[in-house]
């Protein structure tokens, strides 16, 4: 059996992974998946504390997390498309309207 | 031991590769390499449904929904920005390493082995009992949340609105 912190440290990883992503790339879609690996590494901890309480409530969790995601996502892209047409790019570097 | 080892390494990898690589095509892909260790993990952690929900969901639907759109958005490739291992960005690197070093030091602490469960545990009937009795709200508000979220984004996306 693995221990559970082994479970905790390698969702920990992912979630800088994520981070790191959302705040390096300039590319909007890389960011957004940024955003979804942060999200599985969230759900990562919950499925693993899950199995260690002996509880299935964190399944659940996850479950309506997932759900949240798929919603997320077609929101999100509809703004990267809706972004697209409005400056022909999906360059974060450009979308500087409301920069001081 | 093997098993999570292995999997970890795909997982954590291919992750790594999804902010690395340069062709979001290619990035989607990875992270969907990425899900499929992942379920490997679910799968040893006893959660057989959301193993393959995750497949399913996350890894058929909504990764299948970003390759459509970048499919759709027709980006040139001088688009995709600057290669992420040359860009100069160190804060965001630092501060990740410093988020990351934060959270296996609190994660530290809680070494413990997992005990036997029993093989009901994480199955499609146990998991949909919880599912449609204590939960039944949380879910049935998810179905208000996922037709707000078609609503928004077909609004959004339709042009001349």
């Amino acid at each position: 059996m693995v221990p559970l912190d082994y479970y905790i440290i390698l969702s920990a990883f992912l979630f800088a992974v994520g981070v790191v992503g959302v705040i390096v790339s300039r590319n909007l879609i890389v960011m957004f998946m940024g955003v979804e690996i942060m999200l599985n590494a969230a759900n990562l901890a919950l499925m693993a504390f899950s199995r260690h309480l002996k509880l299935m409530d964190g399944q659940v969790l996850v479950f309506l997390v997932m759900t949240l995601a798929a919603a997320e996502a077609a929101v999100g892209l509809a703004i990267i498309i809706a972004v697209f047409r409005g400056r022909e790019s999906v360059n974060a570097d450009h979308l500087n309207l409301m920069k001081w | 031991m093997l098993l999570f080892v292995v999997a970890a390494i795909i997982a954590l990898a291919a992750a790594v590769m999804v902010i690395t690589v340069r062709n979001p095509v290619a990035s989607v892909l990875y992270l969907i390499i990425s899900l499929l260790a992942q379920s490997v993990l679910y799968i040893q952690l006893s959660g057989l449904f959301v193993a393959a929900f995750l497949v399913l969901i996350y890894g058929g639907a909504i990764l299948v929904l970003f390759l459509f759109v970048i499919m759709m958005l027709n980006i040139r490739y001088a688009d995709f920005g600057p290669d992420m291992l040359k860009a100069v960005k160190p804060w965001g690197w630092i501060f990740g390493l410093v988020l990351l070093a934060e959270m296996v030091w609190v994660s530290m602490g809680v070494s413990t082995r997992m005990s036997a469960v029993d093989p009901a545990f994480g199955s499609v009937p146990a998991v949909a009992m919880l599912l449609y009795t204590k939960y039944v709200y949380p879910f049935e508000l998810t179905s208000i949340l996922l037709l707000a979220a078609i609503v928004g984004a077909v609004v959004m996306a339709k042009r001349g609105m």
